[in-house]
């Protein structure tokens, strides 16, 4: 796509600080909301609260790529180039979340045993002797 | 007419074989080429940090909540959640939008406005790290936050702060000592011995206030009280639901050095694009960039790097502020 002319530009630079400007404005009202600032006691149930985020933020991302860095006026192979391997990262934060959550589960189980005892009296010591037979030791 | 044909043939093949040399097949100098793929570089570096940051937080049973963490603001504000940062990252929108303008003056060779717009985009940074400063001496100076301790954490249980008197009558022995030449008070169990883990405090906040009595649920925040005369963090105790008199404890030790290495780690991309913007504007004005002739393209690339430290911030306002 060929380049923008000079007040065509200064336009979008408007319409850039507008749209992030109102996006983060957005992300901060819903962080707040949805934590019980502005209507007490309420909060956004995190299913709903995460993927808002998350998309909110990646629409940012991709606002400053194309638009301020240009990389919608970019040849397709060099925008290719660069956003694609970015894909990898999907697989990193799968595999690295995936990591935490086991080591979540391994500190819980180490809590739960920490707290486990013993109640019942010890069971008899048992010893075995030539025969094959067990024998409890008095 | 033959011409014409031989030179129509010519441009197929160019067309055809853009990669076998002689031009530039994504259109874009070997400069701003090269700066596309450092960004990208620097792209996996913060993802491996913000990534990590994910993968401890998902380890951990709790985590301190950003809302309570960065509710502090200069001049005294003290209960205005996320609204710091949030002046933080317009700063940095702002800083990156003046400098698309340097970049759009630059195309049109206009010395004075690139200059103009790119002395607009230092102040920007500064300011963002003037914030970023106060922030970090806030949070570390005030809170007592550090790399290896974080006061900030959550209550796994309800319950109620105590008193001194209630504490005593619970079969504390009250300990008056002094700790860096200032007076101290706190309780410790019968017998045992006295180190900072076995120390209870009566609950004050920061400008010594007494919270005893103060009911609190599971889940609710806090943050241990950092006695700045005795140097000492002062443990709130509290009867617990559950019947048993606790303390707060230092919630994940991997919150403050996670904060301050990816913060900081960013502050540092931002405070060397300050010094660059600064050396790029001086060479703007001194009319170095006229004789390439090549739109000033050297503030387009440092352009580049600018968005690319907003772009990160983004993603660090999101995993730190807002999730």
């Amino acid at each position: 796509m060929a380049q923008l002319d000079y007040a065509e530009a200064k336009k979008v630079v408007l319409k850039g600080l507008l749209i992030l400007g109102v996006v983060t404005m957005g992300e901060v009202f819903v962080a707040l909301f949805g934590n019980g600032h502005i209507i007490h006691g309420f909060y956004l149930h995190k299913i709903v609260f995460y993927p808002v985020m998350i998309v909110l933020s990646l629409y940012k991302a991709y606002f400053i790529v194309y638009e301020f860095m240009h990389m919608r006026y970019e040849v397709k192979g060099l925008a290719m180039s660069v956003l694609l391997p970015t894909l990898l990262l999907v697989w990193a934060i799968i595999a690295f979340f995936q990591e935490g959550n086991s080591w979540h589960n391994r500190r819980e189980l180490i809590k739960q045993k920490d707290q486990e005892s013993v109640h019942s009296q010890p069971a008899p010591e048992t010893g075995m002797l030539d025969d094959g037979r067990t024998y409890q030791i008095q | 007419m033959a011409t014409d044909t031989a030179l129509e043939h010519n441009a197929d093949v160019q067309d055809g074989n853009l990669w076998e040399g002689g031009k530039a097949p994504f259109k874009a100098s070997y400069g701003k080429l090269m700066m596309w793929y450092f960004l990208l570089s620097d792209a996996f570096t913060f993802a491996g940090f913000l990534i990590s940051y994910g993968a401890l937080r998902f380890s951990m049973p709790t985590w301190p909540v950003p809302d309570f963490v960065f509710k502090t603001a200069p001049f005294g504000v003290e209960n205005a959640p996320l609204i710091f940062v949030t002046f933080m990252t317009f700063v940095l929108i702002v800083s990156s939008v003046t400098m698309v303008r340097a970049v759009q003056e630059g195309h049109r060779e206009n010395k004075g406005g690139a200059v103009f717009w790119l002395l607009m985009t230092i102040i920007g940074g500064a300011t963002f790290l003037s914030s970023q400063a106060w922030e970090w001496n806030n949070l570390i100076g005030k809170e007592g936050m550090s790399v290896t301790t974080n006061p900030f954490s959550n209550f796994d249980e309800g319950g109620k702060y105590l008193s001194a008197e209630e504490l005593e009558k619970a079969g504390f022995q009250k300990v008056e000592t002094e700790s860096h030449g200032a007076a101290a008070t706190y309780f410790l169990h019968p017998h045992a011995a006295d180190v900072p883990d076995n120390r209870f405090f009566v609950k004050a906040d920061h400008h010594g206030h007494s919270l005893a009595g103060k009911e609190f649920s599971a889940g609710n925040h806090y943050l241990i009280t950092y006695n700045h005369s005795t140097h000492l963090y002062e443990h709130g105790a509290y009867l617990a639901e559950s019947g048993q008199i606790k303390k707060e404890e230092f919630g994940p030790r991997a919150f403050g050095a996670l904060f301050f290495f990816i913060t900081g780690f960013h502050g540092f991309h931002v405070f060397s694009g300050v010094l660059f913007l600064t050396i790029i504007a001086v060479n703007v004005a001194s009319g170095l960039y006229v004789k390439r002739r090549n739109g000033y393209e050297m503030v387009e690339k440092m352009g580049l790097y600018w968005h690319f430290v907003d772009l990160v911030w983004v993603f660090v306002f999101l995993v730190f502020y807002l999730l």
